[in-house]
């Protein structure tokens, strides 16, 4: 089985990526797990087909400890696993505290056993990694393998940048790695060779460039990854390449976090001058 | 003037409030259960405040000092996490007191900071902080969940987990996990299985630690004590057998499945019945025979439970603790021909009301059961307020109850912070079980004659 986490800045398009490439690994048969780890609890929408599930912190509120597999896990696009762990309202409580006791919960219950034949799970965390809660699912024995979703603006590769310093203290301890960048287009200029440059520099790779397009949010209107939605249009060919990708990927590396000016000096090159 | 004068018999249903619980924390068990390993010294990685209370509650029932270190979070710390704290301790503590094992609980602060212990060890070993043939050990506690039986549980897992391995010397010795226990009922252990004639390793084991003599001389790391070298060959055993579900049944289990050593899981051996299958387990794990001394000394209990019986006969008892002492005591009162009336324990746990099912086996129809958050001492109050009970057993907190309500009680259980006797004198075994009998017999019998009209006043009983 191969536990997979996509970090990446607030609003870059996590959920949604990694709702496409679920789709198009469901598609190629595998059976595949999302956790999302975000107290708004839309990290499973669109395989779902809406916000039909209840979390797992929500279930524990109400049903106490003792609960079962099935209360807090639905069957979605593709027979992919979809849970929730939720969280508290924005403003109160301690949602990294949330995303732990969920996680524990779903080992105790036996979501990961072997009987489950899961080939991958996919945890979808929210925004950069801002308390140790946020870094649960990298924890040893947890997800070896990230992927971040970035953008060709500043401030995702700042915290991409963040995020990989994240990394580097779990993976010195353990066994998860850097799997690679995946671009999220935002049709910035050169923003290809932008990302390119910023993954030879953290000594990764840019894993798959996923370019603009609207019918993502035709899709997601639909409450729908654009696999299920249109499996002919051009896009729902992106995300299975990407999966692809990701599928046949041996490039793992402990990344090496860039400097501040470093990252200013690398937009400086191949953004802003020309 | 009653303490607890405004406990009413009108019980409401309540969902969040506990009032009086019947539990604590959970490091408490993490910390007991660490103090059982030798040349160990526990960790607390959180604020001061923890790690004070856990030990004074250990000091005040064992009538020991009980050593333990901690992080001492500040506000730093908290923004921060506590990495480097115990990165520092860890130098510290290996520099100064020269454990051979230090054993890391968390706190609830450090749960929700959500410190990584295992990526700390790690680090602390990359940076040459942990000597060699030294070992960092951790549990996860926070107390949030669970309860101080949990912790317990959760160390002696940890135990297997980062010490047990199965190698190609296979031996013929037997696991025993005692569970919660005093450490007079570990020494009883040894004994029992000595007289069978059983090679073991026990672990945790805290008798020569909180029941250590007075020398005159302070050693802060005393005698007793699993050493690391048997928890090791834990994987190479037989078979282990475990006493009592919730403290020590994920340890075995974990055994199992790390190192494929067999378990057996039984109640904890207290009365006639949990021994007697205690010891016929052991007979079939190790293929040895009963000796007669240990077969008379089962008739010595059997006698002065049927000579005394009268005094036994239909009492109504109400009991609170944790679980394991809770189903072997019910089950052993049940043979006595008492009545387990009301039964609490602030652990949470479905499995409890299961195993106590089986137990009370449809014979005392009016039992009261109840586990989690709610059952409480106030709970048990009010029920006795509803409807009176003859006995009372449980730990010191049952005092109050009994100062208001005029009932004997036999103090059982954990914390006894009033009384001396439980760590030097077992409740397990056949011995264990005569001295119930005594305690059981000395507080009803008391109180006969302290409420006896003078008509009734007996010389002889």
């Amino acid at each position: 089985m191969r536990k997979v986490a996509i970090y990446g800045k607030g609003g870059i398009g996590k959920s949604t990526t990694t709702q496409n490439t679920v789709a198009a690994l469901a598609e190629m048969g595998k059976k595949v797990m999302v956790v999302g780890c975000d107290p708004k609890a839309d990290s499973t929408r669109l395989l779902l087909g809406g916000l039909a599930q209840k979390t797992v912190l929500d279930t524990l509120r109400e049903e106490g400890e003792e609960v079962e597999l099935d209360l807090i896990r639905r069957t979605g696009y593709g027979g992919t696993l979809c849970t929730e762990s939720g969280g508290p309202e924005p403003g109160v409580g301690c949602a990294g505290r949330g995303i732990i006791t969920s996680i524990n919960m779903l080992e105790q219950l036996g979501a990961y056993d072997a009987d489950q034949n899961l080939d991958y799970v996919f945890y979808d965390v929210l925004g950069d990694v801002v308390c140790g809660g946020f870094a649960m699912p990298i924890r040893d024995g947890k997800a070896e393998e990230i992927y971040i979703v970035v953008s060709g603006e500043m401030m995702a590769m700042y915290a991409a940048n963040n995020i990989c310093k994240g990394i580097v203290k779990f993976a010195e301890a353990g066994k998860v790695r850097l799997g690679g960048l995946i671009c999220n287009s935002r049709k910035v200029d050169r923003e290809l060779d932008l990302i390119q440059a910023l993954a030879d520099k953290l000594g990764t790779q840019l894993i798959h460039f996923v370019p603009r397009d609207n019918d993502v949010q035709r899709a997601e209107i639909n409450r729908k990854t654009v696999i299920d939605w249109n499996p002919a249009c051009p896009q729902a060919d992106e995300y299975r390449k990407l999966s692809k990708a990701i599928d046949g990927n041996t490039n793992f590396v402990i990344p090496k976090p860039l400097k501040i000016e470093e990252l200013e000096a690398l937009l400086l090159e191949h953004g802003l001058l020309n | 003037m009653t303490l607890l004068r405004h406990t009413t018999a009108d019980v409401k249903e309540r969902s969040g409030l506990t009032i009086n619980p019947a539990k604590t924390c959970q490091p408490i068990g993490a910390m007991y259960a660490a103090l059982g390993v030798r040349n160990c010294l526990p960790h607390s990685h959180g604020s001061q405040g923890c790690c004070a209370y856990h030990r004074s509650t250990l000091t005040r029932h064992y009538k020991e000092p009980v050593m333990a270190a901690t992080s001492s979070f500040t506000e730093g710390s908290s923004v921060f996490g506590g990495q480097s704290n115990l990165l520092q301790a860890i130098e510290n503590i290996f520099t100064i007191y020269k454990p051979d094992i230090i054993a890391v609980h968390t706190t609830c602060l450090s749960e929700t900071i959500g410190d990584d212990i295992p990526q700390i060890i790690a680090k602390a070993k990359e940076e040459g902080k942990i000597p060699a043939g030294k070992f960092v050990i951790h549990v996860n506690t926070p107390s949030y969940v669970g309860s101080h039986v949990v912790g317990f549980s959760g160390m002696v897992k940890s135990l297997v987990d980062y010490f047990a391995v199965a190698t190609d010397d296979k031996r013929r010795t037997i696991n025993i996990i005692p569970g919660w226990v005093e450490p007079s009922d570990m020494r009883e252990i040894r004994r029992l299985t000595a007289a069978l004639g059983v090679e073991t390793i026990i672990f945790p084991d805290t008798s020569d630690v909180l029941d250590a003599p007075q020398t005159g001389q302070r050693q802060f790391y005393p005698d007793g004590g699993t050493p690391v070298e048997s928890l090791r060959k834990a994987g190479d055993s037989l078979s282990t057998i475990a006493l009592g579900l919730s403290a020590s049944g994920a340890a075995a289990r974990a055994l199992d499945a790390k190192c494929k050593v067999p378990c057996d899981i039984l109640e904890l051996p207290i009365g006639l019945r949990a021994t007697d299958r205690f010891i016929d387990a052991l007979r079939r794990a190790a293929r040895v025979h009963v000796p007669e001394a240990l077969n008379r000394e089962r008739g010595r209990l059997v006698d002065v439970m049927s000579d005394m019986h009268q005094y036994f006969y239909n009492k109504r008892v109400a009991l609170w603790g944790d679980p394991d002492q809770l189903v072997a005591l019910s089950e052993f009162l049940i043979d006595l021909d008492m009545r387990p009336v009301y039964v609490v324990t602030g652990t949470p746990g479905r499995e409890f009301e299961a195993r106590m099912a089986r137990v009370l086996a449809g014979k005392i129809s009016e039992a009261k059961v109840r586990q989690g958050s709610c059952a409480d001492m106030f709970l048990m109050h009010q029920w006795i307020k509803e409807q009176p009970v003859d006995l009372l057993i449980g730990n010191t907190y049952g005092k109050y109850i009994a100062r208001d309500e005029n009932i004997p009680f036999v103090r059982h259980g954990f914390p006894i912070m009033d009384r001396v006797g439980h760590s030097y004198f077992p409740t397990v075994g056949y011995q264990g079980g005569l001295r119930l009998l005594e305690k059981i017999l000395d507080a009803v019998l008391a109180h006969k004659d302290r409420e006896s009209s003078e008509e009734s006043f007996e010389l002889v009983m």
